[in-house]
């Protein structure tokens, strides 16, 4: 029992591992992306440059301020969410009236800006986020080490998204939510402040981009380009899962994820491109994506 | 669809359309006596008939590719790859150069179509992610190198272009030809029901016509005049790489047109001209490219949606009635 498909079981699992991290971020990005496009019908192209500006942001409190990894993991996605909310009172809501490709263009530039900032003052190379004490150290499985870290960052994400899904299906606030993404003009003839509820929710699908953020902070080195490279399989993963329904776009993560981390294992010259692949095999087969609703 | 008749307005634009492609012409074939340096005209030429393929999609056809970087990309590859190893003829390796963008046109865009609006954008992206992928591991493209020290060849087995002057009147044939086939699509009754479909896809479609056919073959044009751009400008700059296919050279397409006036006929030529232009003049100061770059897109989504021409053409009318 030491191998499995022909690959030892320690590099089958260390892969299947890697995949689950790197699903949760899918995870986490995909459900921001679609609470923000269920209610504002804009797909944040700036998801990724938030995704980095939340690890940027750890990164300055601990190497600047000296504020650690716990207190980053609230101030980090406040603070950034607040630049959310900033630019969707200055420059988002102008363009609700719109072609939703409009949306588009603005939060591309707007990803262009933050990563060219900083670019231009951190360079391309990466910075190291230094791990917290708490998490040095592994678990010993037996057939391979789980270093604490990685079990906390999958876990804390598990509860993230639950978290989240928790809110919108099954809170008042949620069921709010949802009558204004099917028909904002009744909501607001209920008297819900529909304008409002829309600020805090890109601000708020912002500050989970923000969290991923932080938490890749330990994992991935912090780099401007960080975002741009996630963000674009994230788009995938969202083509791939349909933005109707938010425990697909959770599953459709966590699941794309592992896919990608297994083909690390049998073909690696894929894995880069088996998201994609998986795409097209979705478009051929169901092309409203396997949760979607054509819409 | 042959029996549809031109109105007269598009008869009298298409006109002045022509008349205004006549001057410019005139005026490009005079630029390298006027003291402008032609490697900066050709490299803008080359991306102002790319932008030209890409406005035929988002600005008549309501299309937004963001990964329209695969067919300029894609046709630069094979144009090097047949000049250098094949050791064919310019014309005839930028011809495959534009074959190899459409077909891979026609498979992405069948695939793209299935979708509308926003994930047309995203799949389109995600596509183009791939190829950008498969480039960068696959031996003919030579990785981060690129295809480097591509041979300009002799045109016909006569001219040789690794003259400025001949290499410069060529890209410019291309551009022109290229451009006027565009005209020629925007203003045929195929243009004008890509239009409809544009407006109105449920009307477009209670009214006979197959939507799905025209998107796709308005996106196998956009890939394929794609390719022709993006193959003379491997023979212009004798080098493919990967900055051609990357997603940021997407972004850049689409900033052009944008900013030049989606949906005009000339706006995209002088989007392309004034971005290269800002790019070569600003070249020394780095990563701010990037950061003016995006405050362009910011700035005219905000404030200047119709772009520069679009405006002068509304400035127009307005002091006309």
């Amino acid at each position: 029992m030491t191998e499995i498909f022909g690959v030892p079981i320690g590099a089958f699992a260390g892969q299947l591992l890697i995949g689950l991290i790197n699903g949760a971020f899918y995870a986490m990005l995909s459900l921001g992306l679609a609470v923000i496009f269920g209610l504002l019908n804009i797909i944040n192209f700036t998801h990724g440059a938030q995704y980095m500006l939340g690890a940027f942001c750890a990164w300055f409190l601990l190497e600047r301020i000296g504020i650690g990894y716990w207190w980053a993991l609230l101030i980090a996605p406040i603070v950034v969410g607040f630049t959310g909310i900033v630019i969707e009172r200055l420059m988002l809501s102008r363009l609700y009236k719109l072609d939703h490709l409009y949306g588009l263009l603005l939060t591309f530039g707007l990803a262009l800006v933050f990563q060219g900032v900083f670019t231009n003052y951190f360079g391309s190379s990466g910075l190291p986020y230094r791990l917290p004490e708490t998490f040095s150290g592994a678990f010993n499985l037996g057939f391979m080490f789980l270093p604490k870290y990685r079990a906390w960052v999958i876990l804390a994400s598990a509860i993230v998204c639950f978290g989240t899904w928790f809110v919108i299906e099954r809170t008042k606030l949620g069921a709010y939510l949802r009558a204004a993404t099917e028909n904002p003009a009744l909501v607001q003839a209920f008297g819900v402040n529909v304008p409002r509820m829309i600020t805090l929710t890109y601000g708020f699908g912002v500050g989970l981009a923000a969290l991923a953020g932080v938490m890749a902070a330990p994992i991935y080195q912090v780099t401007p380009q960080m975002g741009a490279n996630i963000i674009i399989v994230v788009f995938a993963v969202v083509v791939i899962g349909g933005m109707g329904s938010i425990l697909g776009a959770i599953a459709t993560g966590f699941g794309l994820g592992v896919v990608e981390g297994l083909t690390k294992v049998f073909y690696p010259e894929a894995s880069n491109t088996v998201i994609f692949v998986i795409m097209v095999l979705v478009l051929l087969v169901k092309p409203a994506g396997l949760f979607g609703r054509e819409r | 669809m042959s029996t549809v008749a031109l109105a007269p307005a598009i008869e009298r634009e298409r006109n002045r359309a022509l008349l205004v492609t006549a001057i410019m012409a005139a005026l490009l074939a005079l630029a390298p006596w006027l003291g402008l340096y032609p490697v900066f005209v050709m490299k803008a030429l080359c991306f102002a008939l790319f932008a030209c393929a890409f406005n035929l999609l988002i600005g008549f056809g309501g299309l937004l590719s963001f990964g329209h970087a695969m067919f300029f990309g894609t046709a630069g590859y094979v144009c090097a790859h047949a000049a250098k190893v094949w050791g064919l003829t310019p014309e005839l390796a930028i011809l495959t150069g534009t074959a190899a963008a459409a077909g891979l046109g026609a498979i992405t865009g069948a695939l793209a179509i299935r979708r509308q609006g926003i994930y047309f954008a995203m799949i389109t992206l995600a596509l183009a992610q791939m190829m950008f992928f498969f480039y960068l591991q696959a031996p003919f493209t030579h990785g981060e190198d690129g295809i480097q020290a591509v041979p300009r060849g002799r045109l016909f087995g006569l001219l040789d272009l690794s003259e400025p002057l001949a290499m410069y009147y060529l890209v410019l044939a291309v551009f022109i030809a290229g451009f006027l086939l565009i005209q020629r699509i925007v203003h045929s009754p195929f243009g004008q029901v890509l239009k409809a479909i544009r407006e109105n896809e449920p009307r477009a479609l209670s009214l006979g016509y197959d939507a799905d056919r025209y998107k796709l073959l308005a996106f196998l044009l956009s890939a394929t005049l794609a390719g022709l751009a993006g193959a003379t400008k491997s023979l212009v700059f004798q080098l493919a790489s990967l900055t051609d296919v990357h997603w940021t050279m997407s972004g850049e397409v689409v900033l052009m047109t944008l900013l030049g006036g989606m949906g005009t006929i000339f706006g995209p030529v002088v989007g392309a001209f004034v971005i290269i232009g800002l790019e070569n003049y600003l070249a020394r100061f780095g990563e701010w490219v990037t950061v003016i770059t995006g405050a362009i897109f910011v700035v005219c989504v905000l404030a200047f949606r119709r772009g520069i021409v679009g405006e002068l053409a509304a400035w127009w009318t307005r002091r006309r009635t």
